[in-house]
């Protein structure tokens, strides 16, 4: 309720340079809580898995994709637009990239179970 | 995020609207958490996957959703479709022993794109600032762009941060790909006055952060400041990982995968977006703990790696130390002692992935199964060259993942084995890192393969590994030496097993 409130307040009031600053404070506190869950969630993910992980972590860092979508609004100089356009294909390239050849590595350790259950049944 | 401004620009998007891009990038957040969850279990980490792409996917959707009116098609459309050809191509092309370098390169365009995003926000606000006539700095003045809010101290930070941390990202991430893929020096080479340059790189980054946004007053001199930091975050990423060896590379890349999270989180700061925060800590979380795991493996400190001398004080030196008493055998005697083995470890390493003998590792296990002995693989966390390699490496020549066991599950295991077989690997089996408190790997965590009633290595040469040390171990009595090329050498022993 107060997390709402102080939101509210911040983009709205008045004073330009008064509403980033809470932002800025919220956003923190979000860091900090995300960095403690990412490292909750990390440390249970087996040696195994390490190198998926890896690149299954890199692919949401392409998260980046939806400040590039920011960049490519109409209205912008086309310095800008050329910096977005840079940005909506680098992103693209690491979410696409990254999720795909996650899905890969992880479907090799999918098949093997199929594939020694078919040798034992020879 | 502020996504009242929407409002306010009049854009056309409802209240509720706003509301249910705000839930669905919660939505989104939520399902990056449960997909890295989901990648805690061999079985569950394909759906884990899934659901973070399902993540990103809805996060694209209600982010179009909101701009739609005012997207430009060219810039969007164009982008996408360079990003998605280039991606899909990397990702299903690329062999599964590159691994490390797409990994690395992916990482360099993750941290590209935020340094792209926060450019494109400097020469926003650069756009509104104009001449400098207000006597305004990028800390003191805000716009409210129908994008969202520009300018402001904490925007000015978020900004230098999001284009230092993305620019070493890149050029880091694409210098520790040179160096994967070869086309680099892989080795350790210490540039003279290299960390004095790094240090004074380092220093001006800082400089330039607080000079392009808090005293610069013109647009086009506070585009400038920008660019010379985006720059010089460039040639900083340059500097700190061409002087590290190539064998150090599972630190790095860990290290630079943790700074394309972080980057993005900063880049969450520039746009006030929620999601990018919390999107951007979980990856950099994930980078710190691998880059931990990866310095315990090698008993070294974070600073060690980037900073120090492990080639410099070793190089060289050992590679003719004399070894007395080395047995050598042959295939067929091999055979004829794996013939008697009821349990055997594989311990594989990096050559064995260059050699591109997984497949033969295989072959000989099967034929020894059927025999009934029992086999498993003990890997060490360096064993490849990114955490988690060998086992990816393994897993696609169809060794079931449960005989795949780390340092610690299998050491113990090793005095009940009656053959422990060494492929490609040297310095991660070397018994100088209990023995030998002189040793540059002493304290360094091993497997124990001479615990094993026999130990067969198959390697090149006596020559020494990536720590330039010798290897005690190959002198012990219950070793034997299988010199060859380790395709090859697997190649003729399958065929002796199969003569048996």
């Amino acid at each position: 309720m107060s997390f709402l409130a102080l939101v509210e307040t911040g983009s709205t009031q008045a004073g330009a340079a008064g509403n980033a600053v809470p932002h800025t404070i919220i956003g923190v506190w979000i860091l900090l809580l995300a960095i403690f869950i990412g490292f909750e969630l990390i440390t249970k993910v087996p040696p195994t898995l390490h190198t998926p992980l890896m690149s299954g972590a890199n692919a949401i860092s392409g998260i980046t994709i939806v400040g590039a979508i920011y960049c490519a609004s109409q209205g912008h100089p086309t310095m800008a637009k050329i910096a977005g356009f840079s940005a909506v294909a680098l992103a693209t390239t690491n979410v696409v990239g990254g999720f795909l050849v996650t899905d890969r590595m992880l479907s090799m350790f999918g098949k093997r179970g199929k594939k020694s259950a078919g040798a034992s049944n020879k | 995020m502020m996504l009242n401004l929407f409002l306010e620009e009049g854009s056309g998007i409802s209240e509720l609207e706003l509301g249910l891009i705000e839930v669905a990038y919660m939505l989104s957040a939520l399902l990056f958490i449960f997909g890295i969850k989901r990648l805690a279990g061999v079985r569950t980490a394909r759906v884990g996957n899934l659901y973070a792409s399902l993540g990103m996917l809805v996060a694209t959707v209600a982010t179009l959703y909101l701009l739609w009116g005012g997207l430009s098609m060219w810039v969007l459309v164009g982008g996408a479709a360079v990003g998605t050809i280039l991606g899909g191509l990397l990702a299903l092309r690329t062999p599964m022993t590159s691994m490390p370098e797409l990994v690395a390169f992916f990482n360099g365009m993750g941290g590209a794109a935020s340094v792209m995003v926060s450019i494109a926000q400097v020469i926003l606000f650069t756009n509104a600032l104009g001449d400098g006539s207000l006597g305004q700095t990028m800390s003191s003045q805000v716009f409210k762009l129908p994008s969202g809010p520009i300018g402001g101290a904490p925007f000015a930070v978020a900004v230098a941060v999001s284009i230092l941390i993305g620019g070493v990202t890149v050029s880091g991430s694409l210098i520790a790909y040179g160096k994967l893929s070869g086309k680099i020096n892989r080795n350790r080479f210490g540039i003279v006055g290299s960390k004095a340059l790094n240090a004074i790189l380092a220093l001006s980054a800082i400089a330039l952060c607080w000079y392009a946004g808090f005293h610069t007053h013109s647009g086009p001199a506070i585009l400038l400041a920008h660019f010379a930091l985006t720059l010089i975050a460039i040639t900083l990423g340059v500097g700190l990982v061409v002087p590290i060896g190539g064998a150090d590379m599972p630190v790095v890349i860990s290290l630079l995968n943790s700074y394309s999270g972080l980057a993005a989180s900063a880049t969450g700061f520039v746009l006030q977006n929620n999601l990018l925060i919390i999107a951007g800590s979980l990856v950099g979380a994930s980078g710190l703990i691998l880059t931990r795991i990866m310095c315990k493996a090698m008993n070294r400190s974070l600073v060690n790696v980037l900073f120090a001398t492990f080639g410099e004080e070793s190089g060289g030196s050992g590679k003719d130390e004399g070894y007395t008493g080395v047995k050598s055998t042959s295939a067929d005697e091999v055979a004829q002692i794996l013939e008697g083995a009821r349990s055997m470890v594989v311990v594989p390493g990096y050559g064995l992935a260059v050699a591109q003998a997984q497949h033969k590792v295989r072959e000989l296990a099967d034929l020894l199964e059927a025999r009934g002995c029992d086999v498993s693989y003990g890997i060490h966390p360096v064993a490849g060259r990114m955490p988690g390699h060998m086992n990816v490496l393994l897993a696609e020549a169809d060794v079931p993942y449960e005989k795949l066991f780390d340092l610690d599950q299998i050491n113990g295991e090793f005095k009940n084995s009656d053959v422990a077989i060494v492929i490609g690997a040297n310095d991660v089996c070397n018994p100088a890192a209990y023995d030998d408190p002189q040793s540059p790997i002493a304290g360094m965590p091993v497997l124990d393969v001479w615990d094993a009633q026999t130990v067969i290595v198959i390697k090149r040469s006596l020559s020494a590994g990536y720590a330039g040390i010798k290897n005690p171990l190959f002198e012990r009595d219950n070793t034997l030496m299988f010199f060859g090329d380790g395709k090859k050498a697997l190649e003729d022993l399958v065929s002796e097993v199969k003569d048996l």
